[in-house]
């Protein structure tokens, strides 16, 4: 499992999520979304294109990272939900809190 | 580091048997799901569906085992026993801690999803799997996946 950092075009910061976000890395996901607003970052995308599952704790770290995002005047925006992944979020009514892309690609456009 | 599995006999019944002991150790949750994944793929292959849903019900399961249950105390042990024929799946992850009530954790209000941190787990584990059960002193959840 690995995040991964990248920019994007239109001063994006998009940050991918390889395999997993559970209780053992959520943590790893919030200190990469704080370095990049403490860089200056105001645009974030969280790509879960190669994530095969997410569990409770990710969900919560999610809500949070999303909150601080916000309190910094940023916005955050989700891509790459696989079908079983969007299902959860669906569940779990977290669908109306984030903006969901079906891809990376799509979530750039008019970023 | 990988996990050593002991196979445990079960008479009477076509399917397979397994049993995995897990550290109290939140950064190794990943890797034992992955090994107890395997376990299930003895039963047969597993769809990208069951897949999905085994990882997610089992790494809740160990989370809440090691972070309520076991306190995080490194000291004890997750067990987990895996059942698994050509029809169904089932978990019983067990925590040597007190136990709870199930019954008593509160329901997530709609007006809470947009707003906690926490509380979602049993919740996920009740939608995912087809049936959830809990032994008296609430310190073992059994979790059954149907394949189809």
């Amino acid at each position: 499992m690995a995040i991964t950092t990248s920019r994007a075009a239109g001063d994006v910061t998009v940050v991918t999520v390889e395999g997993q976000l559970i209780v053992a890395n959520r943590q790893d996901l919030k200190q990469v979304i704080q370095d990049a607003l403490d860089g200056g970052a105001r645009k974030l995308l969280i790509d879960f294109g190669p994530t095969a599952y997410i569990d409770s704790s990710g969900l919560g770290a999610l809500v949070s990272i999303n909150k601080k995002v916000r309190e910094q005047g940023g916005e955050l925006r989700l891509a790459g939900l696989n079908e079983d992944l969007r299902s959860l979020f669906e569940l779990t009514k977290l669908d109306t809190l984030f903006v969901i892309a079906d891809s990376a690609t799509r979530a750039l456009e008019g970023y | 580091m990988g996990y050593p599995v002991r196979r445990l006999p079960l008479p009477g019944h076509g399917g397979q048997r397994f049993q995995l002991r897990v550290p109290t150790d939140l950064s190794q949750v990943g890797e034992a799901v992955e090994a107890i994944v395997d376990c299930c793929r003895a039963g047969g292959a597993l769809s990208p569906r069951l897949r999905f849903r085994l990882r997610t019900v089992t790494a809740e399961a160990l989370a809440n085992a090691m972070s309520y249950g076991n306190r995080n105390n490194p000291a004890r042990w997750v067990t987990v026993e895996i059942e698994v024929d050509e029809n169904e799946i089932t978990l019983a992850v067990t925590d040597e801690g007190l136990g709870f009530e199930p019954d008593r954790v509160p329901p997530l209000r709609d007006s809470d999803h947009h707003e906690v941190t926490s509380g979602r787990g049993l919740f996920m584990i009740r939608h995912l799997a087809e049936q959830v059960t809990f032994n008296e002193r609430g310190n073992t959840i059994w979790m059954t996946l149907t394949r189809h």
